[in-house]
């Protein structure tokens, strides 16, 4: 990627701010439901749109607890209000009632929607053992899911992903209406633009390419055929105050900056 | 009450080569190391290994203990993948069942409660049901008729988990701010071993925390074993936070043959009273590296 995707466009906004924006507005609408984030950008966008557009979410520390307000990235533990106790035994309480509403990364994500993050290559001996499936098999059947992808490129967008750790359309409508009932893969942001779902037959859409991409740079960035609507909007720009609250507020360390290369 | 204190010789005494054993904590945090390196130490071989994986996992496929690992993730956390486990994948010298999170706690509660399986939708449309075969799916005998997976009981031979406090007859405190699956671990195995930081009065555990952070109770435990810094180099808060700088030459030494000859004979082949009065502080051998490591920690999670 060039140097110039780092600086900000004319509006002084810059591409980490605009991947934050998209990751907020992946709670819009939401009401009282456990934002989970994974991610600087989505870490980011849980808070904002905390508070702002979606003030009953309810966020966490990361660690065991759903904490007040919506603290600094990186602020200290013991800066933090908790609001109520939340270990991993209770977290699959919250997955499995639906009642959450997540932003994951992905180390292949692919057409129909599948995520791998358990292993690149042949499952039986992998070419790169990754971290594993971790919880994606059941997040993506019980909440709303979305994916984060910093690095969009042909390896991470690619036709089939190696292994099928978060459950796309076309796998949950195979596995039947246990699986299909809570499925939703809402978005797709990456550093070059924001992808869904929203087409007849629920394959990868551009929704939108953050403002300084070119169409064509994400089509051929991308492994797969994406569906590319006659005209496809910029991201949006952030409010001043929104974009107030990322830098001073949400993120004053500028954290934001040493994700997207 | 029974005194159920034991050493760590006698905890391994009590395992066999072949067990499945369930080893409690999260990713690199309050795991049994001790144990572990107790294990790392003894002959026991070809074990199955039941894990909310972190460097445990590792550190036994490094030794060649493990047949097979049943897991959901490996993680060091803070460092994305555990590099023994790593290994041990891309040279297929273990075999695998790889599950979601979820049906894991389940499968530990189904052999908690004796149960053959519990019903849950994780895993449907994933490729944990086409890389384990031995997987079935079962029809909700309701109106509804929704074909869930059955998550089979997860039973173990053997539990090991670590705590912060404990008395002699067996009842274990966890002070940190997550008991993660310890109890029912300690619930699916035959034998129930654990480690603790202290071994206090039973009339102490409420000066060291509320009535919550009593969450093992005796009728869970088989052993008590006290090993101050038996978590280490995985968190073990309130009593210690995770040693990163260890855990960055516990990787960095991975990479390197000699450096993990070196690794291992200051602290693996060392007795438990050795390794704790090792020099685990900063070296000249431990810097560098960490590329990799960032690359990796950026799409892990």
């Amino acid at each position: 990627m060039s140097a110039t995707h780092d600086a900000p466009d004319e509006s002084g906004v810059t591409r980490a701010e605009y991947c934050a924006l998209a990751c907020a507005e992946v709670f819009r609408g939401d009401g009282e439901v456990m934002a989970s984030a994974f991610g600087t950008a989505p870490a980011i966008g849980a808070r904002l749109a905390r508070l702002t557009f979606a003030p009953d979410l309810v966020l966490t520390d990361g660690d065991a607890a759903l904490v007040d307000g919506a603290p600094a990235i990186g602020a200290a533990p013991s800066t933090l209000v908790v609001e109520s106790h939340m270990p991993y035994r209770r977290v699959f309480d919250v997955v499995w009632s639906g009642r959450r509403n997540l932003i994951m990364m992905a180390s292949q994500i692919d057409r129909t929607g599948n995520q791998n993050i358990s292993a690149i290559g042949d499952w039986a001996r992998p070419k790169a053992q990754l971290v594993g499936v971790r919880g994606a098999p059941g997040n993506t059947l019980n909440h709303s899911t979305s994916y984060w992808v910093p690095n969009h490129s042909p390896r991470s967008f690619v036709e089939q992903v190696d292994v099928v750790s978060g459950v796309g359309y076309e796998r949950a409508a195979s596995a039947g209406p246990a699986a299909t009932r809570y499925h939703e893969i809402r978005r797709v942001v990456s550093n070059l633009g924001v992808f869904d779902f929203e087409t007849p037959d629920r394959v990868m859409r551009l929704r939108s390419v953050h403002p300084g991409v070119s169409v064509e740079e994400i089509v051929e960035a991308t492994g797969f055929e994406l569906a590319v609507p006659s005209d496809v909007p910029e991201t949006r720009l952030p409010t001043p105050v929104e974009i107030d609250l990322i830098r001073t507020v949400i993120d004053p360390r500028g954290q934001r900056d040493r994700e997207i290369r | 009450m029974a005194d159920k204190r034991l050493s760590l010789d006698d905890l391994v005494g009590e395992l066999r080569s072949g067990m499945t054993i369930g080893i409690g904590g999260w990713g690199s945090r309050r795991k049994p190391m001790a144990a572990v390196r107790a294990i790392l130490r003894s002959d026991l071989t070809d074990l199955t290994v039941v894990s909310y994986g972190g460097p445990d996992v590792g550190l036994l496929c490094s030794a060649g203990k493990v047949a097979k690992v049943i897991f959901g993730f490996v993680t060091l956390d803070s460092i994305p993948t555990d590099p023994h486990f790593k290994v041990a994948r891309q040279t297929g010298s273990i075999d695998c069942m790889e599950i979601d999170e979820g049906m894991f706690y389940l499968g530990l509660l189904a052999a908690s409660h004796r149960l053959p399986f519990l019903p849950t939708r994780a895993g449907l449309g994933s490729d944990v049901l086409r890389n384990n075969p031995s997987l079935r799916v079962v029809t909700s005998p309701y109106d509804d008729a929704e074909e869930l997976v059955a998550m089979p009981a997860l039973r173990l031979d053997a539990a090991l988990i670590h705590v912060n406090r404990a008395d002699a007859a067996g009842s274990g405190q966890i002070l940190g701010p997550d008991p993660f699956f310890d109890e029912l671990f300690m619930g699916a195995a035959e034998r129930r071993y654990m480690t603790t930081e202290r071994i206090i009065d039973t009339d102490q555990f409420a000066a060291e925390g509320p009535l919550q952070t009593m969450c093992i109770s005796r009728l869970l435990t088989d052993g008590v074993i006290e090993t101050p810094g038996g978590a280490h180099f995985t968190a073990c808060v309130p009593d210690y936070g995770r040693d990163e700088e260890f855990q960055r030459a516990y990787v960095s030494a991975a990479a390197d043959p000699d450096a993990w000859a070196t690794f291992r004979q200051r602290f693996l082949e060392v007795d438990e009273a050795g390794y704790q009065a090792a020099d685990k502080g900063p070296s000249s051998e431990r810097a560098g590296q960490q590329t990799d490591d960032a690359k990796e920690r950026r799409t892990a999670k």
